[in-house]
C-alpha cells in the first residue's frame, strides 16, 4: 500500500526498489570535495598563488581525511564487501566503475606524497627536538632520513610541483571519472550526457574550495587566530570564478535537453517540476548557486568592512556545500526516481537505521572531520595562517593611523 | 479369484493398449517441451546453438502463468517486487490516455478497473531480460561478473558478484533485480539449467497460448526462425543500440 503511493505512472516491476541510496549521494559528494580541496592547494603549489599559502598544505590535510573515507560508502553499499577487492585484481576495462581502485590508490598516493614532501621539514624538526614515542613517531614520519639543508628542501619543492601537476589532472580525473559512471549509463536519460564528468568536475572544485573557507574559518575562530582576509577573499574569488563554470554547465544541459526536446523530456520535466523541483531549482541553484553568486560578487565590489566581507563569504560557503550536496542528490536520487519506461515515477524514502540508512551517511560524513582533527595535530599546518597575520595585521594598523 | 483365459486376454490387451497410448502421450507432451535435440553424446557444445526468443502480443492473453511459473522454477522469492519475467497491460482510452500496469507482475493476472466501454484498445506485452547482443549490463560490470555465453546467454557469476547493483542501474529495460538472499545481481538465464538440456524455459512451456517462442537461431528450421523469416518483428529501445535478442511481433509504438 504504501509503496503504490510512491508511484506514479508505470515503473518496470523491478524498479520499486531504488538501487543506489543515501550512501552513493556521498560517495560523489566526499570525492568532490578531495578534488576541489587539492585543486585549491594546487593553485599555491602550481600555479604559484601566494595569497592562497597560508591552507595550501591545510587543504592537503584536508584532502587527505576525505579521501581516506572515500571508499566507506561505496564498501558499505555493496551486497558483497569482501568482494570489493576484485575491482582491483580483476577490473573489468569496458566499466566505468572498474578504474575505480586503481584511479583511487594512484591518487592517494600521490597526496600522501605531496603532504610528506610539504611537511618533511617540520617532520625533520620535530623528530630532532622531541624524545621518546613521539621522536620515534616522527623520526618513522621522517622515514629516518633527516637531510633538511637548502639544497634538499629546494630539492622537496620542486618534487612537489612536479607531483602537484600530476595531481592537477589526476584529481581532474578522479572525479570526472565519478561523473562518467553515471554520464555512460545510456538507459537513464537523466545520467546519459557527456557533460557530466565536467559538471561533475566543476561542482567538485566549487564544493572543496567552499569547504576549505569554512576549515579555515572555523579553525582560525577555534584557535582565536585572526584571519587573513587576503588569503579569504582569493579562495572567494577563485569560488566565484568556478561558480559562473558551475552554474554555465549545470543550465547548459537543461537547455539543451528541453530545447531538444527528445522521447524522455516528458518524464524529465515531470522529474523537475514534481519530483526534484525543489532540491533542484530551490537548493542546488538558488541556494548553492546564484545566492553565493551574487554575495561573492558583492565581497569582491565592496571595499573594507572585513568582518561583513567574512560572514557573506561563510554563508555562501554554507551555502555552496548544501546546494552541491544537493545536485548530488539530484543526480543520484533524481535519476532514480524517473522510470526507464519512461511513463512512471517513484520516490525514495530515506530509512534512518539501516545499512544503507541516513545514520551511516552522517557518521561516514562525520569521520573526515576526526580524521582532520588527528591529522593536524600530527602535522600541524597553523604556522602557515598565523605567521602571516602580524604583517596584515601592522598593515590595518597603518591605515588606522591614517 | 477365477479368471477366464478370454478374460485374462482381455484385461492383458487394454493394458498393453493403455501402456502403449499412455507412452505415446506422455511423449508428445515431453517433446513439445524440447528446445533442440541434444547431442548425440549427450555433452551440451555452446558453440552450436545461438538461441533467441519471440513474443507474439497479439496472442498474450495476460494469464500471468509464464511470471509464475518462472518464480517456481528459479526460485525467486514470491514474496519480493523482483521479477525475471512479467507481463505488461497496455490499455489506450478512448480519450488518448494510454494506462500501463503490471499489478505484481501479472502473477495474480489483471482485474478490469476501467469498464471495456471506455477503452479504444488493450493488449498485453510479456517482457524478460532481452540477452543483447551488445548488452550493457555487461559493459558495465566493474569486475566481469556477468558476462555473455558463445550461445547467447547473459547470465550472472552469484559467486563473483559483488553487488554494486551498476549493472541494474545499466540495463534499459528493468530486467534485472538485487537478490537480497544472496547479495547479488540477478536475472533471467532463459533458465539456462533447462535449455543446455534440451527443454524449453519455463515461461515458454508454461504459456498456454503459444505466445512466448524459444529456439536456436542457429537451426533454420526452429520455431524461432520460422516466425523471423515470415514476420514483421520489432525489438525494445532499439535507438539503444542494445540489440536484443527478444523479438516482438505485433509491438505497439507505446511499448518501451
Amino acid at each position: 500500500m504504501m509503496v503504490e503511493n510512491l508511484i506514479w505512472g508505470y515503473v518496470y516491476p523491478n524498479e520499486v526498489e531504488i538501487q543506489w541510496s543515501v550512501l552513493i549521494v556521498l560517495y560523489p559528494y566526499i570525492t568532490g570535495l578531495v578534488a576541489g580541496a587539492f585543486i585549491a592547494s594546487s593553485l599555491y603549489h602550481v600555479f604559484g598563488k601566494k595569497e592562497i599559502k597560508p591552507v595550501a598544505r591545510f587543504a592537503l590535510l584536508t584532502a587527505l581525511s576525505f579521501l581516506l573515507v572515500a571508499t566507506m560508502p561505496l564498501l558499505t553499499h555493496l551486497g558483497h564487501p569482501e568482494r570489493g577487492i576484485e575491482i582491483m585484481f580483476t577490473p573489468h576495462l569496458t566499466s566505468a566503475m572498474s578504474g575505480f581502485g586503481y584511479i583511487y590508490s594512484f591518487y592517494l598516493i600521490v597526496v600522501v606524497l605531496e603532504i610528506w614532501l610539504s611537511f618533511r621539514e617540520d617532520i625533520v624538526k620535530t623528530a630532532l627536538g622531541s624524545q621518546g614515542w613521539k621522536k620515534l613517531l616522527y623520526s618513522g614520519l621522517a622515514l629516518f632520513s633527516y637531510d633538511v639543508s637548502e639544497k634538499a628542501l629546494h630539492e622537496d619543492e620542486k618534487l612537489a610541483k612536479k607531483l602537484a601537476i600530476i595531481g592537477i589532472p589526476s584529481a581532474a580525473f578522479l572525479h570526472g571519472y565519478v561523473g562518467f559512471i553515471f554520464g555512460g549509463i545510456k538507459a537513464n536519460p537523466w545520467w546519459s550526457t557527456p557533460l557530466m564528468p565536467l559538471i561533475f568536475l566543476m561542482s567538485a572544485i566549487v564544493s572543496g574550495i567552499a569547504l576549505l573557507i569554512l576549515l579555515y574559518i572555523a579553525s582560525m575562530k577555534l584557535r582565536k587566530h585572526a584571519i587573513d582576509h587576503k588569503c579569504l577573499h582569493s579562495l572567494a574569488h577563485y569560488l566565484w570564478i568556478f561558480l559562473i563554470l558551475d552554474v554555465t554547465l549545470e543550465l547548459l544541459e537543461i537547455v539543451s535537453m528541453k530545447y531538444a526536446s527528445l522521447e524522455d523530456i516528458e518524464i524529465i520535466n515531470r522529474l523537475l517540476s514534481e519530483k526534484i523541483a525543489f532540491t533542484f531549482y530551490g537548493v542546488q541553484l538558488t541556494l548553492g548557486i546564484f545566492i553565493p553568486f551574487i554575495l561573492l560578487l558583492l565581497v569582491g565590489i565592496m571595499k573594507n568592512r572585513e568582518t561583513l566581507k567574512m560572514i557573506m563569504i561563510s554563508v555562501s560557503s554554507i551555502f555552496v556545500v548544501i546546494g552541491v550536496f544537493a545536485m548530488r542528490w539530484n543526480v543520484v536520487i533524481g535519476g532514480q526516481e524517473i522510470s526507464k519506461s519512461l511513463s512512471g515515477t517513484l520516490t525514495y524514502v530515506p530509512v534512518f537505521f539501516s545499512q544503507e540508512g541516513v545514520l551511516p551517511a552522517i557518521i561516514i560524513l562525520v569521520i573526515p572531520f576526526v580524521i582532520l582533527v588527528v591529522v593536524t595535530r600530527i602535522l600541524p599546518p597553523w604556522k602557515d595562517m598565523e605567521e602571516e597575520v602580524p604583517e596584515s595585521k601592522t598593515k590595518s594598523t597603518i591605515k588606522h593611523l591614517y | 479369484m477365477n479368471i477366464s483365459r478370454r478374460e485374462f486376454t482381455k484385461i492383458g490387451c487394454r493394458v498393453i493398449i493403455g501402456a502403449a497410448a499412455g507412452t505415446a502421450i506422455v511423449e508428445s507432451i515431453v517433446s513439445n517441451g524440447i528446445a533442440a535435440e541434444p547431442s548425440s553424446t549427450g555433452d551440451y557444445d555452446w558453440n552450436e546453438h545461438y538461441w533467441g526468443y519471440v513474443i507474439d502480443t497479439r496472442k498474450c492473453i495476460g494469464c500471468g502463468r509464464c511470471a509464475n511459473a518462472c518464480k517456481l522454477e528459479n526460485d525467486v522469492p514470491f514474496d519480493e517486487p523482483v521479477y525475471r519475467t512479467w507481463v505488461e497491460r497496455y490499455r489506450v482510452l478512448k480519450e488518448g490516455e494510454v494506462k500501463i500496469d503490471s499489478p505484481n507482475g501479472s502473477i495474480d493476472g489483471f482485474t478490469d478497473d476501467i469498464p471495456a466501454e471506455e477503452l479504444k484498445k488493450a493488449f498485453y506485452v510479456p517482457k524478460i531480460c532481452n540477452h543483447c547482443e551488445n548488452p550493457p549490463c555487461v559493459q558495465v560490470c566493474p569486475v566481469g561478473a556477468t558476462y555473455a555465453t558463445n550461445d547467447g546467454v547473459v547470465l550472472v557469476d552469484y559467486d563473483y558478484c559483488i553487488g554494486c547493483r551498476y549493472c541494474i542501474q545499466g540495463c534499459p529495460y528493468g530486467a534485472r533485480y538485487f537478490n537480497s538472499k544472496k547479495g547479488t545481481a540477478d536475472k533471467c538465464t532463459w533458465c539456462y539449467h533447462r535449455i543446455t538440456k534440451g527443454l524449453l524455459p519455463a515461461c515458454v512451456q508454461a504459456c498456454p497460448v503459444g505466445a512466448r517462442v524459444f529456439g536456436d537461431m542457429k537451426d533454420p528450421d526452429s520455431d524461432v526462425n520460422k516466425i523471423l523469416d515470415k514476420e514483421r518483428i520489432n525489438v525494445l529501445k532499439p535507438d539503444l543500440g542494445t540489440k536484443p535478442k527478444v523479438y516482438y511481433v505485433g509491438l505497439d509504438r507505446e511499448v518501451k
